[in-house]
């Protein structure tokens, strides 16, 4: 956009100086980027080095051996497994209800205005104090146990905020006129969220979950109390029972076991990158091909 | 004004002493006219003077708008459209809307037509491809979409879109169709073969429509009412009120000095 005025103020001290501070802040900008792609590419680099060498069939598919020094990890992928869909199975349809009911029903209220700030705060809550609060609510008080469910449970609380705020955002994104027509042919509001906004919403809401998903998946404090078995002999039965889950197996295999290969415990870290990474792709890929549908 | 009509059936629609606000602002003044069974009745006015307004009153669309507050009343075949006996959805499903925008649901065209039909739980699902049938017979679109019933309803022209809008509309069964500026997205062709189909639909519809454009008012409708700053400045027969206007506002509008 070169136009006249530019080209006569061109040769002023204060456009070069514009013109200095411009380069300056894209280079800064260009390195923090770089660093960013740096940094998790040597991350993702060094466990691959590392822990390739350790996958195996095996590895993924028997159970530990030698007190966690040889044997696979199978209990802790199963456990992990079965403890990010028991917290979808939570989690999904009480954060989708809550945003349907903040975005389509609530008006704009104190009371209203006051669930959106918990649900703020509820995000900035470091995520031990989310194990904390799950093992005085679901461990002790409800008498779950140290178990799948209780551990879900508390993996759920601390996803809620992210899908709420995913969910809200991809129901105020379909258009107020598809709204409008719905009540207009007579649809209650109930019929109008059911067959207009959600279908529309559903591919947001999937890709906000899933991240929300793939962040607890990873995570061990709030398993830590609520959960997590140092070893286990066999899969749990029920979701009563304890189990063991990556995040925790890595951080015992890791520090308090002596003396075990590099491998065993680069190849698990290594599952668990993969398992997030293969999370974190499939709301890419599922971002990507709403926006190419969506059409209005 | 009588509330009976010449041929001596009673109006569709009575509006009385029909006051709205928005928040402060006084949007309609002491609004009255009728309306008459399969007639057109087109609203005029300049920009902002309330025809949307009014319209949407007809369907209690205004309801979804906090700030709006009403008095007066609607009387459809009679009976006050407030009563709170006659659930909003009933309202809703006899007295339908035409938005300005052609703006079908992101789903095939049978889903599109099919949906209010669904909605009031009109058919069992046999029934349905009758429904979706006729209505997109009733507009004229039949014979160009039967064959692609599956694809996207946002592939079709904006012309198509409308019509396929005014089916899905049809398809609810309704009596009382509301129109507001359908054609301002279309061009002069599929403007004239909208308007056709207007005048085709009144053998079975009542309609009302708003319209900027004086001329389409004098083609289609048999009512005219000139809105003018939230006032019916007035309303009479299309032909009476174009050739003889009464109120110095409404010939001064007509032939052209303001809006
Ligand atoms: N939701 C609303 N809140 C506040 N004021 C509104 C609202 N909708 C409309 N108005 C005001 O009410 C008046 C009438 O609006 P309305 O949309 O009915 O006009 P209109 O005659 O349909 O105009 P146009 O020809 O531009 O469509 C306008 O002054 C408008 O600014
Ligand atoms: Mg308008």
């Amino acid at each position: 956009m070169r136009t006249r005025p530019a080209q006569n103020t061109a040769a002023t001290p204060h456009w070069r100086r514009a013109r200095a501070v411009q380069r300056v802040a894209f280079v800064a900008l260009g390195l923090s980027t770089g660093l960013v792609a740096v940094t998790s590419l040597v991350v993702v680099g060094i466990i691959l080095a590392r822990g390739a060498g350790g996958l195996s069939w095996e590895f993924l598919t028997a159970m530990p051996a030698k007190g966690m020094r040889a044997g696979g990890i199978f209990p802790a992928i199963v456990g992990t497994l079965e403890l990010v869909g028991l917290t979808i199975a939570f989690a999904l349809p009480m954060g989708v209800a809550s945003a349907i009911y903040l975005t389509e029903y609530a008006a704009d209220t104190w009371v209203t205005r006051l669930v959106r700030l918990a649900i703020v705060n509820l995000s900035g809550v470091p995520s031990v104090v989310y194990g904390l609060f799950g093992l005085g609510l679901f461990v002790i008080f409800c008498r779950f146990g140290t178990s799948l469910l209780a551990g879900a449970l508390t993996l759920a609380i601390m996803t809620l905020p992210v899908i709420i705020t995913a969910s809200e955002e991809a129901l105020r994104s379909v258009p107020m006129s598809f709204r409008e027509v719905s009540h207009s042919l007579g649809a209650s509001r109930w019929q109008t969220v059911r067959h207009t906004v959600l279908p529309l919403a559903v591919p947001g809401i999937m890709t906000g979950t899933i991240l929300g998903i793939s962040r607890a998946a990873g995570e061990t404090a709030p398993i830590l109390f609520t959960v997590a078995a140092f070893y286990l002999p066999r899969l749990p039965q029920s979701v009563f029972d304890q189990a063991m889950v990556l995040p925790y197996h890595l951080y015992v295999i890791s520090t308090q076991i002596p003396n075990i290969p590099q491998t065993q415990r680069y190849g698990t870290a290594l599952v668990l990158v993969l398992l997030v990474l293969a999370l974190n792709l499939s709301a890419v890929v599922l971002r990507a091909r709403f926006r190419r549908r969506r059409q209005w | 004004m009588s509330a009976v009509s010449d041929a001596g059936t009673p109006p569709v629609l009575e509006v009385h002493d029909l006051n709205l606000w928005y928040g402060d602002f006084h949007a309609l003044k002491q609004i009255h006219m009728v309306i008459q069974a399969c007639q057109v009745t087109a609203l005029i006015g300049p920009s902002g003077c309330g025809k949307s307004t009014l319209l949407r009153c007809f369907n209690r669309m205004n309801d979804l708008i906090e700030s709006a507050r009403v008095s007066g009343r609607i009387l459809l075949d009679g009976r006050d459209i407030r009563d709170p006996l006659v659930p909003l959805v009933t309202l809703r499903k006899r007295v339908g809307m035409v938005f300005q925008r052609p703006n079908p649901f992101p789903l095939s065209v049978f889903e599109n037509v099919a949906f209010g039909a669904r909605v009031h739980a009109l058919a069992a699902r046999t029934g349905m491809a009758e429904i979706v049938e006729r209505s997109l017979h009733a507009v004229g679109l039949w014979d160009t979409l039967k064959d692609r019933l599956r694809h996207s309803a946002l592939g079709l022209s904006l012309e198509q879109q409308q019509r396929l809008c005014i089916a899905r509309l049809v398809a609810v069964q309704p009596d009382v169709l509301l129109m507001d500026e359908p054609c301002s997205a279309l061009d002069p062709i599929a403007t004239g073969k909208v308007e056709e189909l207007i005048r085709a639909l009144k053998a079975r519809y009542t309609i009302v429509v708003v319209t900027h454009n004086m001329q389409q008012a004098a083609r289609i409708s048999d009512y005219t009412g000139f809105l003018f700053l939230g006032e019916m400045v007035e309303f009479g027969p299309t032909g009476a009120l174009f050739t003889n206007p009464r109120d110095p506002r409404t010939e001064a509008y007509i032939t052209g000095r303001f809006g």
